[in-house]
């Protein structure tokens, strides 16, 4: 009853706009990100990796696999819910929080990365700093993203990042991965924007 | 959801579900070291207890501050409203100052949904006579639903005092919404007249005989004996209601070890419950109160976090 539901696909997901990620970019961009971050953390030691939900522990999931291929050494991943910390919580209907569920080891001295689909307007990551900042210390926080499409309207930047897609604010930028919707690929679309981010792009 | 959170009625299954999937996450909360959260900041609710009360009062006022709101205690007692002032003025002194929502507590049934309709910012029903106190119904609910895993065709037997209990109303209710088996039993003078309609319609069963339903039962509910809400004699002793309606040690062991036990509090220990059951490992009696909390948080949240939410 309390659990999160289980993923179910996006029926929104039309082919709109056209596919900037296919699911084998995707899969290299995950590749080179799990390289930066051992280059950058010279190896895996105290590494934790925190998805923002939705799709963003997904990906975080991904990029611990791809560290245990290489390094041999199982990451800890969890989750990091920015629902209740976000600025903007008065100009949409009250939403539900999802999960935040921290490794047993907690965060404190670790090097946290945090791990999104999509880097817009910057105000995500700074309600997960906020969000972090609650549950512990952590020696320092990276941050991951798969796309960053340009927009920023905090001084936030990507350690590291699977495609830097500059788009029109009035383009609409959709991540759909196979935990979520089925299957995997970022579009882009020349749409307007509604007044809620659609699922998969950050706000 | 609505504005104002008056009865049960007010939600849909919906908005149970999504209540109580906010409260899972509020419960973690309560076990981090830093126990806030930012949601609420700069919202104002004031909780105005016109009946004495421990633990509905603190778990409000704890749920208000750990989602970061400015929260009040309002006393009747050693308020203007002990100098004669009517409850309208009382409340609308206090909503013209700015405030989010209104907690309120009262003897009279109906007071909320009357104050409700005089002020501006969202009202919590927090126990009006005998009428509702839709906050606990949803963390027994909660409580039972984190025990058992659903509600679906589970057979919930409440006991006790049901002619003065809004637990009980409210209570019948959702949990028969929920998909729940609900039996009421209490001695006859303790059923509520106009019981049989009621029943038929909202689907409980009513039933005189304790030791005939607690074998069946997936969940019993002890309600306190209101007996400060009594103004007659409603059984000949203390001892007699308790050998006729008591969860006593002899019907713990009738009950077994897996079904749990559920109490609003405050326990007369000896009367209804037995101090075995009380503190038996089944009990889920403290457990209502820290799931009291966490539904509480969700309920503020939803009224108060979203736009539209009154400011």
């Amino acid at each position: 009853m309390c659990a999160q539901p289980a993923p179910v696909p996006d029926q929104s997901a039309d082919p709109i706009g056209r596919v900037v990620l296919d699911a084998r970019d995707i899969a290299r961009a995950l590749t080179r990100i799990s390289h930066e971050i051992l280059e950058r953390n010279k190896g895996a030691d105290n590494l934790v990796l925190l998805g923002i939900p939705t799709r963003g522990v997904g990906l975080a999931h991904r990029i611990a696999e791809r560290i245990a291929e290489t390094e041999g050494v199982a990451v800890p991943v969890g989750s990091l819910d920015i629902t209740l910390y976000r600025d903007d919580l008065r100009r949409h209907p009250a939403r539900g929080p999802q999960h935040t569920e921290v490794p047993p080891g907690g965060i404190d001295g670790t090097t946290v990365v945090l791990v999104d689909d999509v880097l817009y307007s910057g105000r995500t990551v700074r309600a997960a700093l906020d969000a972090l900042a609650d549950l512990g210390r952590p020696d320092a926080v990276r941050l991951a993203v798969l796309v960053d499409r340009g927009h920023r309207e905090l001084p936030v930047r990507a350690d590291h990042v699977g495609k830097n897609l500059p788009s029109a604010r009035s383009e609409r930028v959709m991540v759909r991965l196979a935990e979520t919707d089925g299957h995997d690929e970022v579009r882009i679309a020349d749409r307007p924007e509604p007044a809620t981010a659609p699922k998969g792009e950050d706000a | 959801m609505n504005k104002h959170l008056l009865s049960v009625d007010d939600l849909t299954i919906d908005d149970v579900n999504t209540l109580f999937t906010t409260a899972a996450e509020m419960h973690d909360v309560q076990r981090r070291e830093v126990k806030k959260l930012p949601a609420l900041r700069g919202r104002t609710v004031i909780n105005l207890f016109f009946e004495d009360s421990t633990r509905t009062r603190s778990s409000f006022e704890l749920a208000g501050k750990w989602l970061s709101a400015d929260t009040i205690n309002l006393a009747g007692k050693g308020s203007s409203a002990s100098k004669g002032e009517s409850l309208r003025d009382t409340v609308l002194t206090i909503a013209s100052m700015g405030v989010d929502a209104l907690v309120i507590r009262h003897s009279a049934s109906g007071a909320c949904h009357q104050v409700a309709e005089w002020v501006d910012c969202s009202v919590v029903n927090a126990g009006d006579g005998t009428h509702e106190h839709p906050t606990q119904a949803l963390l027994d609910a909660y409580t039972l639903v984190r025990r058992l895993g659903t509600l679906e065709d589970k057979h919930i037997v409440l006991v006790g005092d049901l002619t003065h209990s809004r637990v009980f109303r409210s209570n019948v209710g959702l949990l028969g919404r929920l998909g729940a088996r609900v039996t009421v039993v209490a001695p006859p003078t303790l059923m509520p007249s106009g019981v049989e309609a009621w029943s038929a319609s909202a689907g409980f069963e009513t039933s005189y005989d304790l030791d005939e339903v607690l074998p069946k039962a997936d969940a019993v509910m002890m309600l306190r004996v209101q007996r400060e809400r009594m103004s007659g004699g409603f059984f000949p002793t203390a001892r007699e209601y308790t050998v006729g309606y008591g969860l006593t040690r002899d019907r713990l062991a009738v009950l077994g070890e897996e079904v749990p036990i559920c109490h609003p509090g405050p326990m007369n220990r000896g009367l209804e419950i037995a101090a075995d059951a009380a503190d038996a490992a089944q009990s889920l009696i403290l457990e209502q109160v820290s799931s009291g909390v966490a539904v509480r948080m969700s309920v503020l949240y939803h009224l108060l976090a979203g736009e539209g939410a009154s400011a």
